[in-house]
């Protein structure tokens, strides 16, 4: 059967991993967002903004961990505008959100045609190269889809690690979760709602754009429009997939990229051939609402998530 | 800090914000104008010149708001039951789709019963499109933010693979374009001689048909209070989910009429480009009019103008058009913290 033969090869693992890596980074920073009690849906033009900026400041000189570092601060950026509305100000998460997607879209649409106004095909960078981690790469199938990436798919996995251990391990962490569970409770300890929440918004929109740069820095090598894609609202569906938790996401993340490695191959088969191609690449987003369906049902919604905290108010 | 209501605002509190929220977006849009090296009053110029400066210009404003006035005000009744409804996008083609589907020849009726048949098909094919979601979420719980989002790209897929196959103009010298509506099945203009179509006016309707819904409807009070506090209004004795879902079927047949008016009045036939974001230009639309149904033509006619005049700026000065989307964004982040800010007053602790 050939969609046997597809999951036992290494070269379907190693594109899981490959694209699975952006959406780690951004569910991570979705989840920080969420389990601090605010929806960032400004994770779409975040990513926008983070898969510009990173491959603009390596265009123009800067080696490629600059780029991850001028991303991270765009995305903060954006994070600093959400939060500034949606926490002090408690205004609408949703129409913040949306709002801070189209500014970040379209202020990187508008730089990139400002930056490079007579191009017909982008420029290209040179992109992260795998780095082939000895011994560990040769054990078969998960050794080159694990150990032979480029380095930003390594971070994005010691991302998941201190993510977590910051979440369950550190003060700051049951901090961000009180915040988002029971603010009231965060106060009382004379702790700031506030500033923990901007602080977590603000992170976690960095963490964004590098999901953002990871495709224009070692997905592909340079930026389109349109080329996120949806990717980050399939990452807020991730995240009730991972029930808000950084392991389960990882898990979540793979899973789906396991799926859309596998579509692009089987439209490549004999039988995938005679389906319409569209049909394929309705799958991801298929997929994320079937996802969202089966777990809503035992959602461990943050509690006070999409709740502004207003200390005056009792 | 903290927010403290503000009992009876006077009016400069009321007017002073979103005074100084307009003119940041258009400080903002300077700037940016002269980082692309043009002159800001150049810019600002002849942008209020592309909109509004000749009749011709004022005619391609009024079109381009319409499909803006369905959107938007199928943004508003959903918001303003706090419903988000975030698939205008994907409720639009739908109504194009059936538009075509039916339009090309399928019915050969005359107008007076082919056009009308053709608007409630729209309606009901945006607004079974919405109901998928409004369900999820009213029985399962789903979240239907991500839930419509998600729907706008599987619907745009949905419409290519149609438009690369059994909806394909076999005169489209192989483009992915539908064939031509028949005769029939187009809008008239409302003047003759002049380039504004009958979309237009069905939208003014739509406006006010909206507002009567909302304001004097038991339905109207219903949604409002919904919106207001879900738990009160169930308290009240208000069925919560059955007030979404009629609200979700009145949104997403509203959102169909944007892509049925763009076939019909203007286009002819269906593309994939049929909408440049019309129905996430609706949540824009729908916020500055403050989820008004009448302040969503006023809205859309802003919207648009501000549109139409950056294109024909961008040709005339080689500033990116794209300065339009970042004006309206930030007029968007702005505008909801003005009005926050007419009503609260932030206090120091």
């Amino acid at each position: 059967m050939d969609i046997i033969d597809i999951l036992l090869s290494a070269s379907f693992w190693t594109a899981a991993i490959r694209i699975a890596s952006p959406l780690i980074f951004a569910v991570l920073g979705e989840l920080i967002c969420e389990r601090a009690g605010v929806l960032n849906l400004g994770i779409e033009g975040i990513m926008v903004a983070g898969a510009f900026a990173g491959w603009m400041a390596v265009y123009s000189g800067t080696d490629l961990w600059t780029g991850v570092a001028v991303a991270f601060a765009v995305g903060m950026l954006f994070g600093l505008v959400h939060s500034t509305l949606t926490v002090p100000f408690g205004l609408s998460q949703h129409v913040v959100g949306l709002g801070v997607t189209l500014l970040a879209t379209s202020l990187t649409y508008f730089a990139y045609r400002l930056f490079l106004p007579e191009v017909t095909s982008p420029p290209k960078i040179e992109a992260f190269q795998p780095f082939e981690i000895p011994l560990l790469s040769d054990i078969p199938i998960i050794g080159p889809a694990l150990f032979n990436q480029t380095p930003l798919t390594y971070l994005a996995f010691i991302s998941v690690g201190v993510v977590a251990y910051i979440l369950y391990r550190t003060p700051l962490g049951l901090a961000l979760r009180a915040a988002g569970e029971n603010p009231a409770a965060v106060a009382a300890q004379g702790l700031s709602v506030t500033a923990i929440r901007m602080g977590a918004v603000i992170a976690g929109s960095g963490l964004m754009a590098v999901g953002g740069a990871f495709l224009t820095m070692s997905a592909f090598d340079s930026f389109f429009f349109e080329m996120v894609n949806g990717r980050g609202w399939i990452c807020i569906a991730l995240v009730v997939f991972g029930a808000w938790r950084p392991g389960k996401a990882l898990l979540g993340a793979i899973l789906f990229a396991a799926f859309d490695a596998l579509q692009i191959r089987v439209q490549q088969t004999p039988m995938g051939a005679d389906i319409p191609y569209q049909i394929f690449l309705m799958m991801p987003y298929i997929l994320s609402i079937l996802a969202l369906i089966v777990m809503s049902r035992r959602a461990e919604v943050p509690a006070a998530l999409m709740v502004p905290f207003n200390k005056g108010e009792r | 800090m903290r927010l403290e209501p503000i009992a009876n605002p006077s009016a400069l509190r009321t007017l002073a914000p979103p005074a100084l929220a307009i003119s940041a977006t258009v400080i903002v849009a300077s700037l940016l104008a002269m980082a692309a090296g043009a002159n800001p009053f150049a810019v600002l110029g002849e942008i209020l010149k592309g909109a509004a400066g000749s009749q011709f210009a004022l005619l391609e404003t009024l079109n381009r708001a319409t499909p803006l006035i369905f959107t938007g005000l199928a943004v508003a009744v959903a918001f303003r039951a706090k419903l988000w409804n975030i698939g205008a996008e994907a409720q639009l083609y739908a109504g194009a789709l059936v538009t075509v589907v039916l339009g090309t020849g399928a019915l050969g009726w005359p107008s007076a019963a082919l056009i009308p048949t053709l608007i409630i098909a729209s309606l009901l094919a945006g607004a079974l499109l919405l109901l998928v979601p409004a369900l999820l979420k009213v029985r399962l719980g789903v979240d239907e933010v991500v839930t419509t989002l998600l729907l706008n790209f599987i619907f745009l897929l949905f419409v290519s693979m149609l438009l690369e196959g059994p909806l394909k103009d076999p005169m489209g010298m192989g483009w992915p374009k539908s064939p031509r509506l028949i005769e029939e099945a187009r809008l008239p203009r409302i003047i003759e001689g002049l380039r504004l179509h009958w979309g237009f006016g069905i939208a003014l309707i739509a406006a006010v048909l909206v507002w009567v819904i909302q304001a004097r409807t038991t339905l109207g009070y219903e949604m409002r209070a919904v919106g207001l506090s879900r738990d009160a209004a169930r308290f009240a004795g208000i069925p919560v989910g059955l007030v979404l879902i009629k609200t979700a079927l009145l949104s997403g047949g509203l959102a169909a009429l944007a892509g049925f008016s763009e076939v019909a009045g203007l286009k002819g036939a269906l593309t994939l480009d049929l909408s440049p974001g019309f129905g996430y230009t609706g949540i824009i639309v729908a916020m500055l009019a403050l989820l008004n149904p009448l302040g969503v033509i006023a809205a859309a006619l802003f919207v648009a103008g501000i549109f139409v005049g950056a294109d024909s700026m961008s040709r005339a000065l080689d500033v990116p058009t794209y300065l339009a989307d970042i004006m309206l964004a930030k007029a968007l982040l702005l505008m909801v913290l003005a009005i926050l800010l007419t009503r609260f007053r932030v206090v120091r602790e």
